[in-house]
């Protein structure tokens, strides 16, 4: 159980550094949302089903397994939230400049 | 009041994860004699589900989560409560607050102890709930800083 638990958070970790690089790497507001919005979901979810592996079939490991039920129904939503707020508010997403598609327009902000 | 939440998805997953909150908040509370939290978190947990229903499900839902000035109401009734279980012991011939002086007849001094901190935090926990919310309703404006829909 406990190299299960291991190899969980091993893969969470992985998700963590992959959503941080696209953190760091991605050039505007939406990019980063769509790299953080799931990796660090998925990598939270992972840590914690890890940790809750870890400490075997105790009411713990099952406040912990509700606490990734949180986050697995919440972070999503949080981040749909915050993405269409921008988007309503009038931030354009980036475009390569010397790519000419075509825009996406945000409606006006009233 | 601010108009319901332009997105189905924040306000059926906000439909589902209220009571969530609200069961969690009380858990806090009354498990907090016990373990980590107590009447001002269960209180905070509770007050942001509460504005969690405010932000997200519009007036015709959260009116009747605490409309108007009841909020405040109930905010003094929270410290009623405090209040009120002090003097208790205060009147049973300790200090206040010493709730081994509670008047309950046929109580264990453990239990005594045990039923005055819950009375407090239960006390505690309304009166941040209700403030945090009172404080939410005085501030928020009355509809949404950009156009709604597309």
């Amino acid at each position: 159980m406990n190299w299960i638990g291991a190899i969980f958070m091993l893969v969470g970790a992985f998700f963590f550094i992959a959503g941080t690089v696209g953190y760091i790497r991605l050039p505007d507001f939406y990019s980063r949302m769509h790299a953080l919005g799931k990796a660090d979901t998925l990598g939270a979810f992972l840590s914690l089903l890890g940790v809750a592996c870890c400490t075997g079939w105790t009411l713990l490991s099952l406040k912990i397994v509700l606490v990734a039920v949180f986050i697995i129904i919440a972070n999503p939503t949080s981040t749909h939230a915050i993405a269409r707020a921008a988007f309503v508010t009038g931030l354009r997403p980036w475009r390569n400049e010397t790519e000419a598609g075509p825009q996406v327009e945000p409606p006006d902000p009233a | 009041m601010i108009p319901p939440y332009d997105s189905v998805t924040v306000r059926t997953v906000a439909k589902i994860l209220i009571p969530l909150i609200q069961v969690f908040a009380l858990y806090v509370v009354f498990h907090g004699a016990k373990s980590p939290g107590g009447g001002f978190q269960g209180g905070a947990i509770l007050g942001a589900s509460l504005i969690l229903a405010r932000l997200t499900a519009g007036p015709g839902v959260s009116v009747h989560y605490l409309p108007g000035t009841s909020a405040l109401r109930l905010g003094a009734v929270g410290v009623l409560i405090y209040g009120v279980v002090g003097l208790l012991s205060l009147f049973g011939g300790a200090a206040f607050l010493d709730y081994s002086a509670l008047p309950l007849p046929g109580a264990h001094e453990d239990e005594l102890h045990a039923i005055g901190i819950e009375a407090v935090e239960v006390g505690v926990a309304v009166a941040v709930a209700c403030v945090m919310l009172s404080i939410f309703d005085d501030l928020a404006p009355t509809e949404r800083p950009y156009r709604q829909g597309r």
